[in-house]
């Protein structure tokens, strides 16, 4: 093993090197980049230094555009900087990239290239956002795996100066920035040997200086412009060489050795693939196995994309190529080809090699995978009769027959390498422990090891599949493994839900976290899963993991126990060897954290292998039962046919015919997918329950319900379906039923923490109390059923000012991917339920749109008239605009509708066009006038005549809409701060809701400017040393929007006033909520109690700002919660956020607790002036 | 001259008033005042166990929550680069205190049981601390767990505290101990220099309105000085071990009285909270009068004097005392 080898990502690979070489660092979160911001700020808060001994100023910028600029400016002054970003980010720089490049300025952006949000949002990997940047004057260089994204930013760097180009390095998103290697980095010598002096102080010498000043950013006209844009033309011609001389400086200093376009294969190749990225691992294994079984293939691995160098790659390829197939990972739809594709044509047009047939194709789209069989399947199209062009591969495509076939038995997985599946629940550690593993192998042993990781698309529940290969000879292989000779299923569950035996390889090991003991575990095991372990002659292990893990106070955290397992029978490291190995990582991996956490993973280390056990297969399968079916026979074809298969794991098989073709699915498709993720569910105790509604309201997931309905319909009720009488003055003689939807339970406890009863004779109970879901799951699935057809109660009877009535009305979001006791959720449930039916809503990026929009089951939903919220993402910057945007379509169409609907007030009727004419725009009169355009609509039935047919048409606009702008503090504080600005500066009645988690969340917890003081957060590693902003006040000085600041556990009520009257509000409203987040750090079934103590610290107050009341002669301001009462500090060290810096640095922390009080103290006195002056402060 | 001086935890002391483990010794102020008004020594408050454990766990495990889910969330905090977790802060004030006063100064940890938390001993230790107090608050609520299996355990944690540290070492106990007498000899053989007796027990009150059991504090009593004065009258001279008495002194009589059952140190808490610190300079002038009158020469004169070995009518402290209680028609009515 080499000393100077490390198991790291492809992120850190880049940030090391960029940070090494950088003195300003722009960041802004985004995946998959964030993690190189984020070890940037992390290092400079520990100190480290730069190449020059210097620690580099990190700073978080409001966005990417933002960061783009700062770092124009820091490079302009005569700063090395860098950043690093992906996707829209990437795009929002590209106004400063022009600018950065046509001003000759060195400078590297490191890019986790992704996918761009089109028809749909993807955090995954593809080229499309660095192809929308070629034409920008950059140059771009590609790396091609976590070893070259190391090496080649420190060619990007090196090269950066002596060009005068910036330069783009980028590598493939989540395949290489997350892929976790063995890799040997450039070392800091290498790098002082890579950067060179004369050319940093020549770069300090072109800055901006009043000392020797110069003009830049001018203005130019016909007369020069052209001329000075083509002054650049010899930077341009003179980069490659640069760069190659770069390359073949740093093989003299590492011995590793790149060229601008590598050639791999046969030397007499007829055939070749052209590409660039993390693919051409794929296609390589695919060449040298070709060329193996006699054929003469090749593939040229394209570094240097811009500038192209036409005649290094012409030299680059064989003479004897005959046919070449360019493959982009990106698409440009409309294009004759795309950009790879057009760049080979032309360079092999300019350089004179003719005779050769060249067909272009796209693959990889959003991290679709690309395996050595899809590049087998390119090669074999360059030898059909007529190769098909502008193909694609990895999909089928039915509907345009691009989509090549391939044969997935075509492997070319290494037999000597070990390759382990391992499935998991995020809860469990399964993916920490397996990274943890392949730093043991990759830094205690000669072998080489990778790991990649899948994760779900919920949050809550999550599952994790983990794949890990090691081996005596170095692993290329840049996809998902399919042969695999090691499978681990840690959650016995999973084996309904997944078929993880498919990816096992014929007389591989099958290790399996059990509660039953080998001797009972087959006769529980699915048929499916008996019949392949058969079939496959598979070894059967089994281990009750989660037992040895509690009795060694590990709680449910399995993964010490499942990766003591997996080196037992690997046999990666004798065993002996592999338990130090193990422990020593321990040590290593949570000493900071204490010795009791290390004490208890090495308790657990000891105490496994006596419970690991063989099971002895029977010679047949015995289980009569088949897995359950996914989805009920009840669900819509749409959900059959293809969320089904999503929800399967078998969408990489859906065809682009299944697929909607502008970005348009169904809501309420949540429902169907029955994770049962919650081990223990609530329980209602109707015999003293007080009907409150407290746990339906506050329950994340909506998954506790009220109804009231007439007891005849008992009748019919399963047996073990509970009702009580409902405890309402005017519905005596209804009953009542709370129940709960036990399958889509996270069991998050929330409902019990709010609960207002105990029980008499045993108060540790309550009116709902947690118990284990699996006994009650069947005849709870019979409740839920008969409960879900009891009609709805009349909105009209229901009293909107009331949480016990609001518990009555259906909730149309349900059933999320939000994490387990989210704090955001119940505010958005609560919007549903009051104007779901006529809802419009507008969702910025973050959170909320991917527990809102992720696929394949989405939460937002619609009641039984079909009428429910409209949804939609736009972006992440520009959501208030996008809901302005949909309040101004539908003030159009009712103004328009109002105007056609005069001019046929005789043809429908004046009682009928005066009734719809004069319905105020409420959400009490929904009902009426969505019955009255009904009646409109039927009238107008036949008309052919332009108006009528026009009316028709934007009838619907009549009925009031409620326009809801959703999104979290990093879209309202920061991004999209000047948009909302803006919005709450119209008349538009818009209504704004900002779910504060004062965090980043989505993008795992960076700082924002919600972010309050002293609190430690991702790019405030140490503490962050500025105030939060106080966006309601600032809204409510204008004086023209109503504000509110809610927390539904501190006082619900007012949640609810705030809420309704921010609706009725006729211009623009801003509701800013206190949002609970697991980025807090603390347990959220008590964010409750800690919602109050927000509010009673001062950290939060309550109040409602609304203009109507300045009509009335009344203060618009009101302050609705008491002066602070409680020490800040009793609400701030409740949280990890705060705690974790009193420990990490214990001066600072106390520094900023006290200006925070200060904060807390002065704030509550401005609010008390404003609520108390006659007219509120404002005009 | 009369002389208060008086010898606990291998050290020799000014006097035997000692502040006993409490928040006193989180403020430096307060500990510098303490010492101005006469404290000869200090405790320090408690490191617990749990405290030290949870700290720990509970960190790791809201550091851990939610990570390695979901693809775009790994982790939700910044990856320090140290947590301090454990005793650090503990220690830094041990320090503090330490350089702050020119008596001893005793650490106290809070534990029942032998884990790896022990090794916080010898941490101590390092960072100055003139002896150990281990304070054995321990409610064993298991019905499973006999006596024996409680004195064994408690043996166990002594020994192992013992084999961490060369400093003297003070074991202070709760009141409910089977044969109190034949343990405080078994922790003597154990290692300990020293017991404090006894233990205040925070029983909770019981809200009946909440329908909840509630933490409940309150400061001590001089009545509760009673139960201290008659075990350490019944094991003085009778077993090899210093005694101090935590519990219920108040006042300079009460002083006197622990001195007499055989107290080599007297330790006040609610009577400082209750007082400020500067009452132990009103104590120490109390303690010295009634001496002067009473014409006692020393604190050892006094020691022990009213012990069981030396009373003159030892059947108050055995089942004499109940029988004549009875007698006085004082007990139960049947």
């Amino acid at each position: 093993m080499a000393d100077d080898r490390v198991t790291i990502e492809g992120n850190e690979a880049a940030a090391r090197v960029a940070y090494a070489c950088s003195e300003v660092i722009a960041i802004y979160p985004i995946t998959p980049s964030s993690g190189m911001g984020e070890l940037s700020d992390q290092w400079a808060s520990e100190g480290k230094p730069n190449l020059w001994g210097s620690v580099p100023r990190v700073v978080e910028m409001q966005s990417e555009g933002g960061a783009a600029g700062a770092l124009h400016g820091a490079l302009q002054a005569g700063a090395l900087g860098t950043t690093f970003t992906a996707s829209q980010g990437l795009l929002l720089m590209i106004p400063n990239m022009y600018k950065i490049a046509g001003e000759l300025t060195p400078t590297v952006f490191h890019i986790a290239a992704r996918s761009i949000a089109a028809q749909g949002l993807s955090i995954f990997g593809d080229h499309q956002d660095v192809m929308a940047c070629r034409q920008t004057g950059w140059a771009m260089l590609a790396s091609n795996s976590v070893q070259e994204a190391g090496d080649l930013a420190l060619i990007a760097h090196a090269a950066t100066l002596e060009t005068r180009l910036p330069f783009l390095h980028f590598f493939d998103g989540f395949r290489t920035s997350h892929e976790v290697a063995t890799v040997t980095p450039p070392t800091i010598e290498q790098i002082r040997g890579m950067i060179r002096d004369d050319l940093v102080t020549a770069f300090r010498q072109r800055a901006l200086s009043p000392d020797h000043p110069v003009l830049r950013g001018t203005a130019q006209n016909p007369d020069v412009y052209f001329q000075a844009r083509e002054t650049v033309n010899p930077y341009y011609l003179a980069c490659p060489a640069i760069v190659q001389n770069a390359m073949d400086r740093f093989a003299e200093l590492s011995g590793r050795r790149y060229k601008l376009y590598e050639y791999v294969g046969h030397p007499q190749a007829e055939r070749a693939i052209v590409m660039m990225g993390s693919g051409c691992g794929a296609a390589e294994e695919a060449v040298e196995a070709l060329n193996a079984a006699g054929q003469k293939v090749g593939l040229l691995k394209v570094r240097l994309f811009r500038p192209f160098d036409l005649i290094a790659f012409a030299a680059a390829l064989p003479e004897s190529v005959k046919a070449v197939a360019v493959l982009d990972r990106t698409k440009e739809p409309g294009a004759l080809g795309e950009p790879l594709y057009q760049d080979v044509l032309t360079a092999l047009h300019e350089a004179g090699r003719s005779g050769m047939s060249l067909v272009g194709g796209r693959y990889g789209l959003s991290s679709k995978e690309f395996t050595p069989a899809m590049a087998k399947a390119v090669f074999d199209n360059l030898i059909a009769t007529r190769p098909r062009n502008h193909f694609t591969v990895g999909i089928v495509d039915d509907v345009t027959h691009l989509s090549l076939d391939h044969d997935p038995a075509f492997s070319t997985e290494d037999p000597a390498s070990v390759r382990a599946v391992f499935f998991g629940l995020g809860a469990d550690g399964t993916v920490g422990a397996n990274k943890n593993t392949i730093k043991i192998i990759g830094e205690d042993t000669p072998l080489h090891a990778q790991g990649y990781f899948v994760y779900d698309s919920k949050k809550s529940g999550s599952v994790t599949v983990s794949h890990l290969r090691f081996g005596p000879n170095p692993i290329r292989s840049t996809y998902l493994i399919s042969r695999a000779s090691f499978v681990a299923c840690h959650q016995f569950h999973f084996l309904e839900r997944f078929d993880m035996l498919g990816l096992a390889e014929a007389g591989g090991t099958f290790l399996l976290n059990s509660p039953h003991g080998p001797d009972e575990v087959w006769s529980h095991l699915p048929r499916s899963v008996q019949e392949t372990i058969l079939a496959k002659r598979l070894r059967l292990f089994v281990i009750d993991a989660l037992a040895v893990a509690k009795e060694n106070g590990m709680g449910g955290r399995i993964n010490t126990v499942m990766q003591t397992c997996f080196f037992a029978l690997s046999g990666v490291l004798p065993r002996d060897e592999a338990i130090a190995a193990i422990k020593k990582s321990i040590q290593k991996t949570y000493a900071k954290r204490g010795l009791p956490v290390v004490e208890r993973n090495w308790a657990a280390v000891d105490a496994t292998l006596d419970r690991l056990f063989e099971v002895k297969v029977p010679a047949e399968a015995t289980a009569p039962t088949r897995r359950r079916p996914l989805v009920s026979a009840d669900a819509p074809e749409f959900v059959q046919s293809v969320t089904a298969r999503m929800m399967a794991g078998e969408g990489n098989a859906l065809p682009v015919s299944a697929l909607p073709v502008d970005g348009t699915w169904p809501t309420g498709t949540s429902q169907w997918e029955k994770r049962n993720i919650a081990l223990e569910i609530p329980v209602w105790d109707e015999s003293i329950c007080i009907q409150c509604g407290k746990c339906v309201l506050v329950c994340p997931h909506a998954v506790i319900r009220g109804k009231v309905f007439d007891p005849a319909l008992l009748d019919k009720a399963p047996e073990t379906f509970k009702h009580a009488d409902a405890r309402w003055p005017d519905r005596k003689g209804q009953a009542f039923t709370l129940q709960v939807a036990h399958e889509d339970c996270t069991g998050c406890r929330l409902c019990v923490e709010a609960c207002p009863v105990k029980n008499k004779s045993e108060p540790r109970l309550k009116a709902i109390n947690m118990a284990p879901q699996p006994p009650l799951r069947d005849a709870e699935a019979k409740n839920w059923d008969f409960f879900r057809a009891l009609p709805e109660p009349d909105r009209a009877t229901l009293r909107a000012d009331s949480v016990k009535d609001v518990q009555l009305m259906r909730p149309l979001f349900e059933f999320s991917g939000a994490c387990a006791g989210c704090g955001e959720t119940p505010y958005l449930k609560m919007i549903s339920q009051l104007f779901g039916d006529h809802a419009l809503i507008a969702n910025a990026t973050g959170c909320s749109s991917i527990y809102g929009g992720n696929l394949p089951t989405t939460p937002w939903a619609k009641g039984d008239d079909g009428c429910g919220p409209a949804w939609s993402n736009s972006l992440f910057e520009d959501n208030a605009e996008f809901g302005l945007g949909l309040r101004l379509a539908v003030d159009k169409q009712a103004e328009y509708a109002r105007e056609l609907l005069a001019r046929l007030r005789d043809d429908v009727g004046a009682e009928l066009a005066d009734g719809l004419l004069n319905a105020k725009p409420t959400s009490a009169d929904v009902r009426p006038q969505r019955e009255r355009v009904k009646q409109l609509k039927e009238k107008l039935a036949g008309r052919t005549d332009a108006v009528a047919r026009d009316l028709i048409a934007v009838a619907d606009s009549l009925i009031p809409r409620s326009v809801w702008i959703v999104g979290g503090d990093g879209w309202a504080y920061d991004i999209g701060y000047g948009g909302l600005d803006h919005v709450l500066n119209t008349t538009a009645n818009v209504n704004v809701l900002v779910l504060d988690t004062e965090v980043y969340s989505n993008t795992g917890g960076q700082m924002s400017k919600a972010t309050p003081r002293a609190a430690v957060a991702k790019f405030a590693a140490a503490g962050k040393r500025t105030a939060k902003k106080d966006l309601a006040l600032l809204a409510a000085v204008q004086g023209q929007c109503y504000v509110a600041r809610v927390a539904f556990g501190a006082n619900d009520t007012h949640t609810l006033t705030a809420l309704r009257e921010a609706e009725s509000f006729p211009g623009p409203s801003l509701v800013i909520a206190y949002s609970p987040c697991i980025a807090h750090g603390f347990d959220l079934s008590k964010q409750l109690e800690q919602q109050k103590a927000a509010v009673q610290s001062g950290h939060w107050p309550l109040f409602r700002y609304d203009p109507r009341r300045k009509a009335a002669g009344l203060n618009p301001m009101q302050l609705d919660s008491k002066p602070p009462s409680l020490p800040l500090k009793n609400y701030l060290y409740n949280e990890t956020r705060f705690t974790v810096l009193v420990q990490n640095d214990p001066a600072s922390a106390e520094m900023l607790l006290r200006e925070a009080e200060a904060e807390v103290a002065d704030r509550w006195k401005l609010y008390e002036r404003l609520a108390a002056t006659a007219n509120g402060g404002a005009s | 001259m009369t002389d208060l001086t008086a010898c606990y935890l291998g050290h020799n002391l000014p006097n035997p008033l000692i502040v006993s483990s409490s928040p006193i010794t989180r403020d430096l102020d307060q500990v510098r005042m303490a010492e101005d008004s006469g404290a000869a020594a200090f405790v320090m408050h408690s490191l617990f166990e749990e405290q030290i454990e949870s700290e720990s766990l509970d960190l790791h495990h809201h550091l851990e929550a939610g990570s390695e889910s979901y693809a775009e969330s790994l982790s939700y905090f910044p990856n320090m680069q140290t947590y301090n977790t454990g005793p650090d802060g503990y220690l830094e004030q041990l320090r503090r205190v330490k350089a702050a006063v020119r008596g001893p100064v005793f650490a106290s940890l809070n534990g029942t049981s032998a884990g790896g938390w022990v090794h916080y001993a010898r941490l101590v230790e390092e960072a100055g601390a003139d002896g150990l107090e281990l304070n054995v608050y321990d409610i064993p609520t298991d019905p499973n767990l006999t006596s024996q299996q409680i004195e064994d355990r408690l043996m166990e944690l002594v020994r192992a505290i013992r084999q961490q540290i060369r400093i003297p070492l003070a074991v202070k106990l709760g009141p409910f101990y089977t044969a109190p007498v034949n343990l405080l000899t078994r922790l003597h053989g154990a290692g300990a220099t020293a017991a404090v007796l006894f233990n205040r027990f925070y029983q909770p009150d019981l809200n009946i309105d909440d329908l909840d059991a509630v933490p409940h504090l309150k400061l001590s009593h001089s009545d509760e000085l009673l139960t201290r004065l008659h075990w350490v009258g019944v094991a003085y001279g009778r077993v090899p071990i210093e005694l101090a008495v935590t519990g219920g002194v108040h006042s300079a009589r009460d002083v006197i009285k622990c001195i007499m059952a055989g107290a080599s140190g007297v330790m006040l808490t609610s009577a400082l909270l209750r007082h400020g610190v500067g009452h132990l300079r009103q104590l120490l002038a109390d303690l010295r009068h009634w001496m002067e009158e009473k014409e006692y020469e020393s604190i050892a004169q006094m020691r022990g004097s009213l012990s069981l070995n030396k009373v003159p009518d030892p059947t108050a402290f055995e089942r004499g005392n109940y029988m004549r209680v009875l007698r006085q028609g004082v007990g139960p009515t049947w």
